[in-house]
């Protein structure tokens, strides 16, 4: 078990910085997730856990002690790649022992231990098995088993469920994350699945551009977004974002206007979340253009004085058919807003649809 | 009923036609290797075996069909034990030395060093096999023979302060030709090697490193591991090309002195093409290397399971 902390870590790859200051605390038995989109700079960051990558600066502390030297092999982390990289000449139960040879664990003792991660992960009979042998399910857990069994102080995984099916991704969640609970190893998860991390996570650090951009609980982050971007990447189907001009307490988009509260400034981007829209006699006028059954939800998409907007009803069946006109409404707690040129969320700013 | 017999024919002639098309594409595809094959190895075989059933010799005129070529092989030339424990002797030192540890080597290091520089030695390695043997020859020649101003010389009198002279070829002409061979031998393994290393996935190194393994260990557990296949490949081949390799040594030494470099290609070159000129009994040695070349070929083909090496077609053709 450890804490970790990234003190004003930087990473640069020859000239290009890839994260340029990170600043980030996990506590002992934590399950972080991080959470971006492609090529933000999450595996590197992982990588630098690992001791594949060294930091280019600052300081990286495990239980308060300096590791930024520390080779990966002295670490006592276990790691799962996106690809699994499982030894290929060796078997599974050769495989989830190897991280156990070079810990002069005696040999008996190293095939108690390989049985027992085999079947945390439930892959017993699967042990004199090789790798190409295996469905990419199996891989994955003869990967879990193998990071596991060497009881590390930390948890990686790299996407761990990317190569996954649905229905097995969503049983490996659970998996996973009950794991971790009787296990209480600090983990960290690298997804850009941002379902994957919010119900597999304690913590979220929502990542662009190597910068982070929000850490927080998975409510956080979907409630208070810290900016633009969060509210973009966080939620599905994702947040409607329209710019508009603020004057007298009116926000102005084009042909429509909204009333605003609290202290904005002179433009913002006004979020409304699709599940938080409902249809109405009465307020902003709609024309339906499209809808999607999602099993037990409905997306409508609506042509709207503010541009097109996504809405989620509840339903079995479409009440709304294509070319109705209507209206749609929201209440005022469920509204964000942005500054429209920091794109940072301007707290305690409302919008209101105005009752004529 | 009618119908079903009707789709029975169908269906036989449909298979018929694929049958065909698989034979029509068989001869295009490997026609003209079988035919290469056949051309520059199996009518050249056949052709030695018969010739080493006569008595042809300088006057290209054969008299009589016989086995006293074979008699004399077993029972009557003394030079023939000497010949193969030196050749046993040359082969397995090149191949252990330089073909594969030396190759392997010169693979790990230049794979290991930043890929520019490491692209550069590659190259210096190569230079050797790519110019022509007669260049090769007279270089070595040229560094190691018995006057002052060979390069080997130079340095020991100049650099380390030898008294005299060091004629190489007269006082180690085995290790000689071993290095000569050697050098350019170890070019094939590292070739090799090198793009089979490159092949390993990056993360099986970082999974290693992960996973507590020390340099030695991940080079021992990842690296060696994937290159077995391609290491017994590499042994096999060099064995054969060495059992058959001359022109270096019959440059640089000429089998000499006192027979002391005569491996058994030199001593059928000289048994055949000699002042001696015995064609027939150059044939029925050169027999003696062929049985080993296709016991060697056939294990590569069951030892590498070439079949395994080969990848499936991407798309199933008929
Ligand atoms: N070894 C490297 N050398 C140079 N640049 C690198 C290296 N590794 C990563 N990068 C760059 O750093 C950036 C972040 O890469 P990283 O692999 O951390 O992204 P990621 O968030 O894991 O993306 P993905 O979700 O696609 O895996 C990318 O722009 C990438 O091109
Ligand atoms: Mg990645």
């Amino acid at each position: 078990m450890a804490t970790i902390e990234f003190k004003r870590i930087s990473k640069k790859f020859g000239d290009e910085t890839v994260i340029p200051d990170m600043n980030l605390k996990i506590s002992d038995g934590e399950f972080v997730a991080l959470l971006g989109p492609s090529g933000c700079g999450k595996s590197t960051t992982l990588f630098m856990l690992a001791g594949i990558y060294l930091p280019s600066g600052g300081e990286l502390l495990f239980d308060d002690a300096r590791v930024n030297e520390v080779e990966a092999r002295d670490r006592n982390v276990g790691i799962v790649f996106q690809s699994y990289a499982l030894y290929p000449h060796m078997t599974v139960s050769k495989n989830i022992a190897f991280p156990l040879r070079f810990q002069k664990t005696p040999e008996s003792e190293i095939g108690r231990r390989v049985k027992e991660a085999a079947e945390l992960v439930q892959v017993s009979e699967l042990l004199d098995r090789r790798p190409e042998q295996l469905s990419g399910g199996q891989q994955q857990r003869v990967a879990l088993a193998r990071a596991l069994v060497k009881n590390p102080a930390l948890l990686l995984l790299d996407e761990p469920l990317s190569n996954l099916d649905a229905t097995l991704r969503l049983a490996m969640r659970t998996e996973i994350k009950s794991l971790q609970e009787r296990l209480r190893v600090t983990t960290v998860l690298v997804t850009h699945d941002q379902v994957e991390a919010t119900t597999m996570a304690d913590r979220i650090v929502c990542m662009c551009d190597g910068k982070i951009e929000q850490i927080g609980t998975p409510e956080d982050l979907y409630r208070r977004p810290a900016s633009k971007f969060v509210a973009g990447f966080v939620g599905s189907p994702p947040i409607n974002l329209f710019e508009g001009t603020v004057a007298n307490g009116i926000v102005e988009f084009g042909d429509a206007r909204l009333e605003i509260t609290g202290d904005a400034g002179s433009s913002v981007a006004v979020g409304l979340r699709p599940e938080h829209l409902y249809f109405a006699d009465s307020g902003i006028p709609a024309t339906i253009v499209q809808h999607e059954p999602m099993g037990r939800e409905i997306l409508y998409v609506c042509e709207t004085p503010l541009g097109l907007v996504r809405i989620l009803e509840t339903a079995a069946a479409a009440s709304q058919s294509i070319g109705t006109s209507t209206h749609f409404r929201f209440e005022t707690e469920n509204t964000l807003a942005f500054d429209a040129s920091s794109e940072k969320l301007i707290p305690r700013v409302r919008i209101r649809v105005p009752e004529k | 009923m009618g119908a079903v017999r009707e789709e029975a024919t169908v269906r036989t002639q449909v298979r018929k036609a694929m049958k065909a098309r698989e034979r029509t594409n068989m001869a295009i595809f490997l026609g003209p290797t079988i035919l290469i094959v056949s051309f520059f190895f199996v009518v050249p075989v056949i052709v030695d075996i018969a010739i080493s059933f006569t008595d042809l010799g300088r006057e290209l005129r054969i008299t009589e069909i016989t086995t006293k070529n074979y008699e004399r092989t077993f029972t009557r030339d003394r030079q023939l034990p000497g010949v193969i424990a030196r050749t046993a002797f040359y082969v397995g030192a090149t191949l252990l030395i330089f073909n594969t540890t030396f190759g392997l080597l010169l693979a790990l290091t230049t794979t290991a060093i930043p890929r520019t520089s490491g692209t550069f030695f590659r190259a210096v390695w190569l230079l050797p096999r790519m110019s022509p043997s007669v260049v090769y020859a007279i270089l070595w020649t040229w560094s190691i023979h018995g006057g002052d101003t060979s390069l080997v010389n130079q340095f020991l009198i100049n650099v380390f302060g030898f008294e005299e002279a060091i004629d190489l070829i007269q006082l180690e002409p085995m290790w000689v030709i071993i290095f000569a061979n050697g050098f350019i031998g170890a070019s094939f393994a590292m070739i090799i090697l090198t793009s089979a290393i490159r092949s390993i996935p990056e993360h099986l190194y970082h999974a290693a490193r992960c996973d507590g393994a020390g340099s030695l260990a991940v080079t021992w557990h990842i690296t060696l591991m994937h290159l077995r296949w391609p290491l017994t490949y590499i042994f096999i081949w060099q064995t054969l090309s060495l059992l058959t390799s001359f022109e270096y040594i019959l440059l640089i030494t000429g089998g000499g002195p006192f027979r002391s470099t005569t491996v058994f290609a030199i001593f059928i070159f000289q048994r055949a093409f000699g002042s001696a000129g015995q064609y027939a009994y150059g044939a029925a040695l050169a027999f003696f290397l062929i049985v080993p070349g296709v016991i060697l070929a056939l294990l590569l083909w069951r030892i590498s399971k070439m079949g395994t090496l080969l990848q499936r077609p991407r798309i199933e053709v008929q």
